[in-house]
């Protein structure tokens, strides 16, 4: 699927002052196509005008931003999740990623950023931050035990290969996906390829550290 | 002298056939002074002895002919293309001068197979080329500079006196070990008296980072180290039972025979000449030792807290400077600084250090986003995977860390600086990042503190190692690397 060039937008986010910040700073790159302040205004809004993308803030009123995409994931395969968030306590981040959104950036995150993140997602790759990356390092770092209630686990699912910790460790470095290819000397394509599978196992795999990982981390 | 120039000829036309292809081998795997001959003429000139074995193998590879023996293992042999330019030690990526590796980079050779050649080949030289490396280390300048360790030792007088109080030490010792017939030691008489003579003038008039290393490769074997855990001190203990079992063997060996006696008895009188002759020099060498040691602590202490200060004190000053226009602020830096240099004077807590307070790595990471952040206003994304308790390595590590991201926000003018740190079984990495307008790292002057002091001794006092990348106009990347020591490895997560 190729990326639409002025990609519709629905931002959802409790912060008014932040959404017109977001909507001025797009510019006329994207088309912003709706705004949303809580879970339940968001979910009939996405429904009503499918954007491509959804900028979703983790946190909101009425609940975290995965219960939008849960409600959604099913029936709209076609609306992309872009997960934002200013503080990013682990849990909140892993959940909505888990729940289905296509990647996750800071609100830190500069303009022109924003808006390559958004083409990304999109046409159906994965974004993710240097926060986020060193987040599914770090949930994947351990070997699985095969322990009694789980004896046996799924290598394909629980497990990085070694290029996918070498991409993921770059991220974390503040590098690019352009510069990733150029240090890894691989293309651009390969770079997203290898980011879209650890998408994949950080949504499809059942491990129990992933869950224990993150509530681990609640208490630090 | 004589020896010591041919052997350092020997050691440039060795190293390159030594891993070269085995066709060279002929002429070099026979006796000594059949492939010593043909470059033998050549004195100074001798790495041009060696052109046309190296013309020839290089030419294999123009041609695209890769020969049998090269296919497969090519790729781990050759380091990548060879690289133009003045030969130069590259002590950075060395293991202990960095001889190696400039030749690697020179040869295009992988370094450890340039290192292996080295080995080898003191080995079949008995030692010679040996002594060919310590007159590389002295002779050839480290990259990026012009002046060599031999060009500062010239004038060390007391350094010379020193290396030849050390070489007549070691000279009458072999010279008895030969007298009572042992043939042990008696091939590698010369580079067992060069070698530690030329160390010694390296040791004493090497820059400062090199010394560090010398002394972490050293210490196991001088038992300078206070830490007596037995890891630390066996070599020394296993290498003087070696030494005594053979001192043993040979004069047992000796007593055997009644005609051994009479040069025995001699041995020891010409021992005690020489002892009541030089005896009072060689006392007199050991006793600078010690002072020498002393001064060094004391010239590492004092570098330790110009490091500290320049991070604090120095930091704060251009601060001020910088923000002249805002009376409020300056207040506020200035009364965090008296407080933080107060309690490092009075309270004996160092600033910048975390020990003060039970945090972990992690913790002290994200502790430097937060007060880098605050004090330059510059955003900091820090990302940390995985955590462990701190130790004065890791301090090290974060107090160099610290620097980076600070000289990051200082001056590469990017709105935000990532830093990410990574806890492996092994090592404990960390890597800081800007954006911003780069520099080019061989350009900057030997003096300026920050990169130079703060970063890299900081790191190579304890052990671990600094790359900086950058380059005009792409940003730069600092990486740190301290290896974790077996006591801690098991994994500790937050």
């Amino acid at each position: 699927m190729t990326a639409p060039s002025r990609p519709r937008v629905v931002i959802v986010d409790d912060h008014g002052l932040f959404r017109s910040g977001v909507r001025s700073e797009l510019g006329g790159q994207v088309e912003v196509v709706g705004e949303a302040d809580d879970v339940q205004p968001a979910i009939s809004m996405i429904a009503e005008r499918l954007p491509d993308v959804v900028l979703l803030d983790v946190h909101l009123p009425g609940g975290g931003g995965q219960l939008v995409v849960t409600a959604l994931r099913a029936a709209l395969p076609e609306v992309r999740f872009l997960a934002l968030s200013a503080s990013d306590a682990p849990e909140d981040v892993i959940a909505v990623v888990r729940a289905g959104a296509r990647g996750y950036v800071t609100k830190t995150i500069s303009g022109t950023d924003l808006v390559d993140a958004i083409r990304r997602v999109a046409a159906g790759d994965a974004v993710f931050s240097p926060r986020l990356a060193g987040f599914v390092l770090d949930a994947f770092a351990a070997m699985p035990e095969a322990s009694q209630d789980r004896p046996l686990f799924d290598p394909e699912l629980d497990q990085l290969t070694t290029r996918e910790r070498e991409v993921l460790r770059l991220i974390a470095r503040g590098y690019t996906y352009k510069e990733i290819a150029r240090e890894l000397t691989i293309s651009i394509r390969t770079v997203e390829t290898h980011v879209s599978s650890v998408l994949r196992k950080l949504q499809l795999s059942t491990r129990h550290q992933l869950t224990r990982w993150a509530a681990e981390r609640r208490l630090t | 002298m004589a020896a010591r120039a041919d052997a350092r000829h020997d050691g440039e036309v060795q190293k390159p056939t030594g891993s070269g292809p085995p066709q060279d081998q002929t002429s070099w795997s026979g006796d000594d002074a059949g492939y010593r001959q043909p470059a033998a003429p050549a004195g100074p000139a001798g790495p041009a002895g060696a052109a046309p074995e190296h013309e020839h193998w290089r030419a294999w590879h123009r041609d695209g002919m890769t020969p049998p023996w090269a296919r497969r293992p090519r790729g781990r042999w050759a380091r990548g293309p060879k690289d133009v330019g003045p030969l130069r030690r590259r002590p950075e990526e060395g293991l202990v001068s960095g001889v190696a590796a400039g030749l690697a980079y020179r040869t295009g050779f992988e370094v450890t197979v340039v290192r292996l050649a080295i080995v080898v080949a003191s080995l079949f030289t008995g030692g010679f080329v040996a002594v060919a490396y310590v007159v590389a280390w002295l002779v050839m300048p480290a990259i990026g500079t012009d002046t060599t360790v031999w060009s500062q030792a010239r004038s060390d007088r007391r350094g010379i006196t020193l290396a030849g109080g050390l070489a007549s030490v070691l000279f009458i010792l072999t010279f008895i070990t030969q007298l009572l017939g042992s043939g042990l030691l008696a091939t590698v008489e010369w580079p067992l008296i060069l070698c530690p003579a030329g160390l010694v003038l390296i040791w004493r008039n090497a820059p400062g980072s090199e010394q560090a290393r010398m002394r972490h490769l050293a210490e196991p074997l001088l038992g300078l180290t206070t830490d007596r855990r037995w890891s630390r001190s066996w070599p020394r203990v296993t290498f003087s039972v070696v030494l005594l079992i053979a001192g043993t063997v040979i004069l047992v060996d000796g007593h055997k025979s009644i005609k051994m006696l009479a040069p025995l008895g001699g041995a020891v009188l010409v021992l005690a000449a020489i002892a009541l002759l030089l005896g009072p020099w060689w006392l007199g060498i050991a006793r600078d030792l010690v002072e020498e040691r002393r001064a060094r602590i004391r010239a590492e202490e004092r570098a330790d807290m110009a490091a500290r200060v320049h991070d604090s004190v120095l930091q704060t000053l251009a601060m001020i400077q910088r923000r002249a226009d805002q009376p409020q602020q300056v207040v506020q830096l200035a009364r965090a600084q008296e407080r933080e240099l107060r309690s490092w004077l009075f309270d004996g807590r160092a600033p910048g250090s975390l020990d003060d307070e039970n945090i972990t790595f992690a913790g002290g990471v994200r502790r430097i986003q937060q007060e880098v952040e605050a004090q330059h206003g510059v955003a900091v994304e820090a990302v940390t995977v995985g955590d462990c308790e701190l130790n004065d390595d890791l301090g090290a590590l974060l107090a160099a860390a610290r620097e980076a991201t600070v000289n990051a926000v200082k001056w590469s003018g990017a709105d935000v600086v990532s830093l990410f740190a990574e806890v492996e079984p092994e090592a404990v990495s960390l890597y800081v990042r800007d954006r911003g307008r780069g520099f080019d790292p061989s350009a900057v002057p030997g003096d300026r503190k920050g990169l130079a002091e703060s970063i890299h001794a900081r790191m190579s006092r304890r052990g671990g190692s600094a790359t900086v990348r950058s380059a005009p106009g792409q940003g730069t990347e600092v990486s740190l690397t301290m290896p974790r020591s077996a006591g801690e490895r098991q994994p500790s997560r937050a």
